[in-house]
């Protein structure tokens, strides 16, 4: 379809301001840019029906099962949108007084109040924008404790294998040296590697619990007690937090700081890419150090304040606002009894998904049972049928379904992550499991279906190689 | 208790019975007895209606101005109706990172050409999918500029004081030097900068306009850095550059800047949007997501997200940056917004937040105390002295409903949009004289 600029005509657009009702500024020649920038020029009918167009090229929770492993693809109540929109919150200078903005930090505290007590922290900053940015916020946390105590000796951040890419980067990017930890045959962490990994040169142990296989470290205590006993601390991603909340808090495991993904365990949608909103929790040792500004509340009034060892800022101003009202209106909605319902049926739905696949394809690591998601080993598939965890994936786009993720960890070879979320009926999950099935035949039958699958979207494999060698990143004006 | 839940109950206890389980309970046996909790300390679940209440009684305690003088990094403009039609769209809101391009053709498109306006206006080459807020853009954009011989950063201390202090935990982090220029007359002092250029320079970083409104005097800055060898990271207002001179055109190597004016309500400072663009040679260095074009197997042009060699998910702990999420919605609403406005249009948008700007100070300079604190060019922000004391006259102007500029270094730092219009601004003037007849008569 047309790009904006091939939709362009010159001297076509809507007058959205009125004419300027002052004297003109004057600005010297050598200020002003050479050229104007080539916006395209769209009567607003054109306009909205461009993105239209794409809107029905673009796939969303309410287009179809969404079974993108890690990433928590759950139904996003329409009022949560509602409420974010409220002029009272979206139209809130970040600099206003504090005196006049009295409910967005209420907003703010009362989050931090209620996620302090599903993790088991103490404190919690709302700065981070996104699950990484929060990742960075705890090490720095860590980095700061250690310093604080003149302990400069440890350098280093352990990840097991099985982690997502950013807790590695993330660790780098806070000036720390990764150490990958391996898997045991359970698919949890190697304890014996683990001690043989701890040291004086130990900063700290980041953590997915439960991991990216889908299961609960059953030595979780274990794990955090070698850390701790080496002299590091226990940082918890809580990319995962979607399957224990209300059942089990990083904090009673031994993790001393956490980042949680509100994007994705507390409802707001993900937007494509973002906004997200990765809040930081810590117990009480390490608030000191927490970002600022952070919200009290005293005489009957909320402020802002810096704790006295902050870190420094990680964003500007507090965060994503906005996603935090979504999740707040979640959290109020749910409450004491829809937290761990929530949890506790996704990972029913995923045990039952598990269950109506484990006939025909292999399952990585999960004998007894996985949490909130699972992972296919398509490895014996691949060998018997030349078909691949790419080609099932791309097949179960012709009926609507968004594909698990792929490849990923990278532990298993010919990985599907599965996330049903509990927010699917069980019609839809019967649904899925049929057509599961029914691939897993043509795999057998005719694999040159599946190869060639996508047959009904509206374009179909890309040529991503030439992509990234070649690349055209913008779009090529003719003048 | 309102659930998002689909199942009944009997069917939840029905799919447990297949898993030949008889309660939830088993779903968590892998649990350790200690790290089990029996119940949280929460409030009771509540219906929508009840929830409703609760967050608008929230929003009500928030004080909402009619007239608003004040910007210092987050600016209230006017917001055409089909912006923000457009990005309510579920399938934009509701989707993911577009992985699966097969079925992720609209957002894919959409980013590629944000990344193209986002070049036209910053006058670069290739700009990334964002990143998280301009603060973040900046400190990344640092990042960048750094190799095994050059890792020194020099930032004007006139750049906004929240981006300037993300940029120093940024380094901090990664124990780069960094290094604050010192200003001279709310300007950038160029004769510090050359003193402080050497060979282990990376980068030099300066925001135009800057914190206090000034228009810095960039071709001496760009000159003098590339002299040395190192790079120029220039934050831009994107308003003003439908009007004024690109970082581009300046010589800058990376350009980046608050994406927010572009279409994005206040928010109460966020969602955002951090742009970053920059010229080819540094193409592999931006961090995030880049959208590329290329063919489909059908032979048809598409879009996927490509250069992932640099991202976290291939590169662990070598990636550029550890960015995985973005602000995808909001980076779209900027690019409805620049469509909606086209060239004319921002144009408008700039010419009429600086003319309105000029009006006010001009304005506030006919009354006693409100001097202008420098007389070098600015856009639509700008710094006066404040006859009394600045706390107190802001406080006196929010009792009238009006929200003045920021108390900044004992005077006050003004911004107008194209929304304060010439009767908004004389109702300000006569709120300020009646403000100061009071001060007077006590």
């Amino acid at each position: 379809m047309q790009l904006l600029f091939e939709r362009s005509h010159p001297g076509r657009g809507m007058e959205y301001l009125p004419p300027c009702d002052t004297p003109p500024a004057v600005f010297d020649a050598d200020m002003l840019r050479a050229q104007p920038p080539r916006l395209p020029e769209l009567s607003e009918v054109d306009l909205d029906r461009h993105y239209t167009e794409l809107s029905k090229q673009t796939h969303g929770v309410n287009d179809g099962f969404y079974p993108l492993g890690s990433c928590t693809m759950k139904y996003n109540p329409r009022v949560n949108e509602a409420l974010a929109a409220l002029p009272g919150f979206s139209e809130l200078h970040p600099l206003q007084p504090a005196e006049t903005a009295q409910g967005a930090l209420e907003v703010l505290f009362r989050t931090e109040k209620l996620l302090c007590e599903i993790t088991g922290m103490t404190g919690m900053t709302m700065q981070p924008a996104a699950g990484a940015h929060g990742e960075y916020t705890g090490l720095l946390l860590i980095r700061s404790y250690h310093k604080s105590r003149g302990d400069t000796a440890r350098t280093k951040i352990l990840v097991p294998d099985s982690a997502h890419g950013t807790n590695p980067a993330s660790a780098a990017m806070a000036g720390f040296t990764v150490v990958s930890v391996p898997s045991n045959a359970q698919g949890g962490v190697d304890l014996d590697a683990l001690k043989a990994a701890v040291g004086p040169d130990t900063a700290g142990l980041m953590l997915t619990n439960p991991n990216t296989l889908g299961l609960f470290d059953p030595n979780i205590l274990e794990i955090t007690r070698i850390v701790h006993e080496a002299g590091g601390l226990c940082y918890y991603d809580g990319a995962n937090l979607n399957a224990v909340m209300g059942h089990a808090r990083p904090g009673d495991m031994g993790f001393d700081c956490v980042h949680l993904n509100l994007h994705k365990t507390f409802s707001p949608p993900h937007g494509g890419g973002g906004p997200g909103s990765g809040p930081v929790g810590c117990k009480a040792f390490l608030e000191q150090f927490l970002p600022g500004p952070r919200v009290k509340y005293e005489d009957n009034r909320y402020s802002f304040f810096t704790p006295e060892h902050s870190l420094g800022r990680v964003r500007g101003f507090y965060g994503n606002f906005a996603v935090v009202v979504r999740a707040l209106a979640y959290l109020l909605t749910l409450g004491r009894q829809g937290i761990p319902e929530a949890a506790e049926n996704a990972v029913l739905n995923a045990n039952y998904l598990m269950h109506k696949l484990a006939g025909h394809y292999d399952m990585a690591c999960c004998e007894n049972g996985c949490m909130h998601e699972f992972v296919m080993d398509l490895s014996r598939l691949k060998e018997e049928t030349g078909v691949t965890a790419m080609d099932v994936a791309k097949r179960l786009l012709d009926f609507g379904i968004h594909p698990p993720t792929m490849y990923f960890p990278l532990i298993v070879h010919e990985a599907l992550m599965v996330e049903p979320t509990e927010t699917e009926s069980v019609e839809t999950l019967d649904h899925a499991a049929d057509l599961f099935l029914q691939i897993w035949q043509e795999a057998h039958e005719q694999p040159d279906l599946v190869h060639g699958a996508p047959h009904t979207t509206p374009i179909g494999r890309p040529d991503e190689v030439t992509a990234a060698r070649k690349p055209v990143v913008r779009y090529a004006f003719e003048s | 208790m309102a659930s998002y839940v689909p199942s009944a109950r009997a069917e939840r206890q029905a799919m447990l019975e297949t898993l030949g389980l008889s309660s939830m309970a088993d779903l968590y046996r892998a649990v350790p007895p200690e790290a089990r909790v029996e119940t949280l300390n929460l409030p009771d679940g509540k219906s929508e209606m009840e929830v409703v209440e609760d967050l608008t009684e929230m929003a009500g305690k928030n004080r909402i101005f009619h007239s608003v003088f004040r910007g210092a990094g987050a600016y209230r403009h006017y917001i055409p109706a089909v912006v923000k039609a457009i990005t309510a769209k579920e399938q934009f809101v509701t989707s993911y990172t577009p992985y699966q391009a097969e079925i992720s053709q609209g957002i894919l498109q959409s980013i590629f050409e944000y990344q193209t306006q986002i070049c036209e206006l910053t006058g670069m080459d290739v700009a990334n999918a964002s990143v998280y807020d301009g603060a973040t853009a900046a400190a990344e954009a640092v990042f960048m500029c750094q190799d095994r011989r050059r890792t020194g950063v020099l930032a004007a201390s006139t750049a906004n004081p929240q981006v300037l202090e993300v940029m120093r935990t940024y380094c901090e982090s990664r124990g780069v030097p960094f290094t604050l220029l010192p200003a001279k007359g709310y300007a950038l002092d160029q004769d510090a900068l050359a003193g402080l250029l050497t060979g282990s320079t990376a980068c030099v970083f300066v925001q135009s306009p800057n914190y206090y409104g000034v228009l810095e005097d960039i071709q001496p800055v760009a000159d003098a850095v590339h002299a040395a060898g190192a790079k120029l990271i220039v934050s831009a207002n994107p308003i003003s550059l439908g009007l004024l001179k690109t970082p581009g055109e300046y010589g800058a190597d990376i350009a980046v800047g608050e994406g927010q004016p572009l279409g994005l309500s206040l928010n109460f400072g966020g969602p955002y949007l951090g742009f970053m663009a920059c010229k080819q040679p540094m193409m592999r260095k931006l961090p995030g997501r880049i959208v590329g074009q290329t063919t489909d197997n059908r032979g048809n042009r598409c879009f996927v997200l490509t250069l992932q060699a640099r991202e976290q998910h291939i590169r662990r702990e070598k990636a550029s940056s550890n960015i995985c999420s973005n602000e995808a919605l909001c980076a779209m609403t900027a690019s409805v917004y620049l469509a909606a406005m086209g060239p004319e249009g921002l144009r408008r948008a700039a010419e009429s937040s600086a003319s309105h700007a000029h009006y006010l100070a001009q304005r506030l300079s006919e009354l006693p105390g409100f001097a202008l604190k420098t007389d070098r060019p600015f856009f639509h922000e700008f710094l006066t002295e404040c006859p009394i004391d600045p706390e107190l006259f802001c406080r006196k102007l929010e009792e009238k409903g009006i929200l003045p500029g920021l108390p900044v270094e004992g005077g006050i730092l003004w911004c107008c949009t194209e929304l304060n219009r010439k009767p908004q601004i004389e109702e300000l003037i006569t709120a300020i004289q009646e403000v100061l007849h009071d001060a007077a008569a006590v």
